[in-house]
């Protein structure tokens, strides 16, 4: 009998040992918590919504197919996430090939950004992200990023992996990724700020005795 | 130490990862509090990171984890070594034993061609018997029923039993019973 696992990340360690050993019907079990990442980190390449979920698939079917690969010293999400981004590279290669990348994609990293002078950002509310309008700003100022910059910011930003986990995952050094981080924040910041400033907050809701009826 | 604007905005990312060392931390600071600009910088940047820092800003489709699931079930085997395993072998097994010895029977007991007869008892294997096909039925030599039409050949009893054929009650009971009745007598004779 399995001794059971306190520490989590044990207890995953302890469910891929099983899953390589036979027990395959545990794999969705292992890849529940992950799978929006793999969606995610597929949309941040692909900047489509049905690609993205066929993509992430293939790249958990994949990650299925060669988990006896996977070493046991490596994180499962990094490793996965890898997958996921290099499938989403290569469709993106295939059906894609004469799209021309975003703004921002070519630009010399190691150039100094500067960013744009706004009036004071105020602190935002905790409860913004449940409108949809704000969930759609933030979506669309993200897609507009290059996709070096995207794909850093998603994995750091919204994944919450380290520095070195971005680096192994995208295949780059420390350093790029550090850069490209921070030109993403700095670029968003710009995307965002105008629009935050003027729209966010006038469109709360009403205002005491301006209701529209 | 002292730094500029610039160096503020190549530090903010670090700053706020809080992977600045000490001193340099101090000078962003003071740089920061006393310089609008970046502190618009900064404070915009941390909302950024605040904003996207929760992954419900990635729905997953619709229906999403279910086609999952499906893809994966048509990728993972059975599993081998389980007891549930072993009971569909087992079961398997028993019904492939069970066909063969199904099949064996019926070559050896082959069912009556016609529905109403009865299988011949105490008939001589070895007894040469003339078979009617049409009729489904084997006779005693000289038995008249047998028909010409009737396509009539010779074969053993046994054969004629193998292959569904049943004995004419006319002749054949009778030789049955004349058999049967010899060996009483001779029988009885011995004794």
């Amino acid at each position: 009998m399995v001794k059971a696992a306190s520490d989590p990340d044990q207890q995953e360690k302890e469910l891929i040992r099983r899953i390589q050993n036979g027990e395959q019907e545990k794999f969705y079990e292992l890849i529940q918590p992950y799978e929006r990442r793999a969606y995610t980190a597929a949309f941040a390449v692909l900047r489509n919504a049905a690609d993205a979920e066929e993509v992430a698939q293939e790249a958990i079917l994949k990650a299925f197919a060669n988990l006896r690969q996977f070493r046991a010293e490596a994180r499962f999400s990094t490793w996965l996430i890898q997958i996921a981004v290099n499938e989403a590279r290569m469709r993106r290669r295939k059906d894609h090939p004469e799209i021309m990348q975003p703004m921002g994609e070519y630009e010399d990293e190691e150039g100094l950004y500067s960013p744009r002078e706004f009036a004071d950002w105020r602190e935002i509310p905790s409860e913004a992200l449940e409108r949809k309008e704000v969930r759609e700003l933030l979506l669309e100022a993200l897609a507009s990023l290059g996709s070096k910059y995207r794909e850093v910011f998603i994995m750091r930003d919204i994944h919450h992996l380290s520095i070195e986990e971005v680096a192994d995952a995208l295949g780059i050094s420390r350093a790029s990724v550090k850069t490209r981080l921070l030109r993403a924040r700095l670029m968003l910041r710009d995307l965002l700020a105008p629009r935050v400033a003027s729209d966010w907050f006038s469109r709360a809701p009403f205002q005491k005795g301006s209701k529209p009826w | 130490m002292v730094v500029s604007c610039e160096q503020v905005w190549q530090e903010v990312s670090n700053y706020l990862d809080d992977e600045v060392e000490t001193s340099l931390h101090s000078a962003l600071e003071d740089h920061i509090r006393g310089c609008p600009r970046c502190t618009s910088v900064v404070a915009g940047t941390r909302n950024v990171i605040q904003l996207y820092s929760n992954e419900r800003l990635f729905q997953l489709p619709m229906g999403f984890s279910w086609r999952l699931q499906r893809r994966l079930a048509d990728h993972i085997r059975p599993q081998r070594g389980t007891v549930y395993g072993w009971l569909v072998a087992a079961v398997a097994l028993a019904l492939i034993a069970g066909s063969i010895g199904v099949a064996n029977w019926r070559a050896q007991n082959p069912s009556s061609r016609s529905e109403m007869a009865q299988r011949g008892h105490g008939v001589p294997a070895n007894l040469l018997v003339i078979v009617s096909e049409h009729s489904r039925l084997f006779h005693i030599k000289g038995c008249p029923f047998v028909h010409q039409n009737d396509n009539p050949h010779v074969e053993t009893a046994a054969e004629a039993m193998r292959e569904g054929y049943v004995p004419c009650v006319r002749c054949l009971g009778e030789y049955v019973s004349y058999v049967a009745v010899n060996f009483i007598k001779k029988t009885w004779a011995a004794v």
